[in-house]
């Protein structure tokens, strides 16, 4: 088995350690706890009130762009940590207006969409209808 | 533990046909000794927290269990065990049962790729720093989950919160990462320590202006990310219940604190292996040095000493500063951390493709920015000693007594 193998050999055996760990302990844990189920314990927590309605309603799209401009930046980054990773190697190798005009392209372009989000507003959290501004 | 598994197989069992399981078994075992490391630290996170807490509040905290408290974390461990295990009549029950495994998964999972000195690690993976990143994901999807399943407004709310808030901060972590990857040309967790020194002006966070910039971002990402304070809306207690984590209880609400307080420990690492030079020992600085086991234990207790230091440091922080607003939260990650991110990288570029290591000026930049961290260092420290004497002057005057505490019983 190469080193390269064993890594994620390792990766595979702590996750599915991570996974028994919870489970065994779960299981265990039948011996030794009470399960006396009943209606009041069975309801979710609202105050002590009893609760009205279900939560699974629709909620603020904020959440929903955020996700969409994490998505963006968060795929960039993955595609910019093999360039990263070469960076150094290019410098030594005396190339390094090449691969630093590439990076600086990418990064640059990256910040154009930051600014084009930013302008649009939807970084702001608090939102304002036309007729406030 | 690759080579370690390695020469144990030709010592013992060079003939041994299937050498895969003696790797596998290799694997096992590094994975729990590092359970019982992360149990321990948790636990013990915990305890020392709370002491922290109640110190910093003026009051005792824990100290009924054991000497001064300390197997405090063993009884709320068993006593939670043995609490029943609830679940909502409404909640979706296949997905509120296996929240928690995610977030456990996502945790533990990072222990592959931790250094705790040279050689010392699970497996040193090539994608290393990536690999971090993807695994701590895994946690996000546990949270949403827990959030989402049970149906409950407080863990919708919480876990929507935690979700913006950790992707969110994602971004500056991963950027402020990618300048580590620039200056140490390898992904792998030993690459990046092997790239610096032993000594403070060797470690990456001195590199140059932008990278401090970048370390101070990444330490305030890796905050938000662990859902710490002052980034803790997600569970914060006055206006959310406990967030997502409402209608857990027993072994499963102990989940998502295990992997909280462990974080303490994945996040102090992290920087210390990126920023502030991990294992390394002054003077010490090839990689072959390392070979004898006392040189790797005294790399081991530097690095430990570094990363405990940081987890004091995020500690005093959450029973110090107050919470952020919802708002406030997401603009100093949109409008600040990002645009500063970004511009860390750019000149962590800019100065390692203008000036090497060894030149004049770079080692000249080098030690400027040492001298500004070290100012920083100093000043934290005589802000620390300057409000502890102001204070027992203060008890005395109002006491009679000096405010005096045997060292053993400072937490």
């Amino acid at each position: 088995m190469s080193e390269f193998e064993f890594g994620f050999v390792s990766v595979l055996v702590f996750l599915s350690l991570a996974f028994l760990f919870v489970f065994g302990v779960l299981v265990a844990g039948r011996f030794v706890r009470p399960r006396r189920p009943s209606r009041e314990k069975a309801s979710v927590y609202e105050c002590g009130e009893r609760p009205i309605g279900k939560a699974w309603f629709n909620f603020n799209p904020r959440f929903y762009i955020i996700a969409l401009v994490f998505l963006i930046f968060d795929v960039e980054i993955a595609f910019t940590f093999p360039v990263a990773t070469v960076f150094s190697a290019w410098v030594k190798a005396g190339k390094a207006a090449l691969v630093y005009s590439e990076l600086a392209l990418f990064v640059g372009i990256l910040l154009v969409g930051l600014a084009y989000v930013w302008r649009k507003g939807d970084l702001d959290w608090l939102k304002k209808l036309d007729h406030d501004a | 533990m690759w080579k370690l598994t390695q020469e144990f197989i030709h010592k013992f069992i060079p003939a041994f046909e299937h050498a895969w399981l003696a790797y596998i078994a290799g694997a096992l075992v590094a994975a729990l000794a590092l359970l019982a490391f992360a149990s321990l630290f948790a636990g013990l996170a915990s305890y020392v927290e709370r002491r922290i807490a109640g110190r910093i509040m003026s009051r005792v905290g824990p100290n009924r269990v054991g000497p001064q408290g300390l197997f405090q974390f063993v009884a709320d461990g068993l006593k939670l065990v043995m609490k029943e295990d609830l679940v909502p009549a409404g909640a979706d029950p296949i997905l509120f049962r296996i929240a928690p495994y995610f977030v456990f998964a996502g945790m533990f999972g990072t222990f592959v790729v931790l250094p705790f000195g040279a050689h010392l690690v699970a497996a040193d993976l090539d994608v290393g720093i990536f690999y971090l990143m993807a695994i701590t994901s895994f946690v996000v999807l546990g949270i949403m989950l827990g959030g989402w399943s049970s149906n409950s407004k407080w863990s919708l709310f919480g876990g929507l919160r935690s979700a913006a808030q950790i992707i969110s901060y994602e971004i500056p972590a991963g950027i402020a990462l990618l300048s580590v990857a620039i200056f140490a040309g390898t992904l792998s967790t030993q690459g990046i320590i092997n790239a610096q020194g032993g000594l403070p002006w060797d470690w990456f966070a001195f590199h140059s202006p932008f990278s401090l910039v970048a370390f101070v971002i990444y330490f305030i990402a890796a905050l938000a990310e662990g859902n710490r304070t002052p980034f803790d809306l997600p569970e914060a207690e006055s206006e959310l219940v406990a967030g997502y984590c409402t209608e857990y209880s027993g072994f499963r609400f102990v989940v998502f604190f295990f992997a909280e307080w462990a974080n303490l420990w994945i996040m102090s690492a992290i920087s210390v292996l990126c920023f502030l030079g991990g294992w390394k020992i002054p003077f010490v600085n090839a990689p072959e040095a390392y070979s004898g086991w006392l040189w790797i234990l005294l790399g081991f207790v530097i690095f430990s000493v570094k990363t405990l230091a940081l987890v004091t440091v995020v500690m005093q922080l959450r029973w110090t500063l107050p919470r952020f607003r919802l708002d406030q939260m997401m603009n100093l990650c949109w409008k600040y951390l990002i645009p500063g991110a970004f511009a860390a990288l750019l000149g962590t570029m800019t100065v390692m493709a203008l000036f090497s290591w060894d030149s004049p000026a770079g080692i000249a930049i080098r030690f400027c920015t040492f001298l500004v961290g070290a100012l920083v260092v100093l000043y934290y420290i005589w802000r620390i000693v300057a409000n502890y004497r102001a204070d027992s002057a203060n008890y005395k005057k109002l006491t009679g007594q000096s405010m005096w505490y045997p060292p053993w019983r400072l937490p």
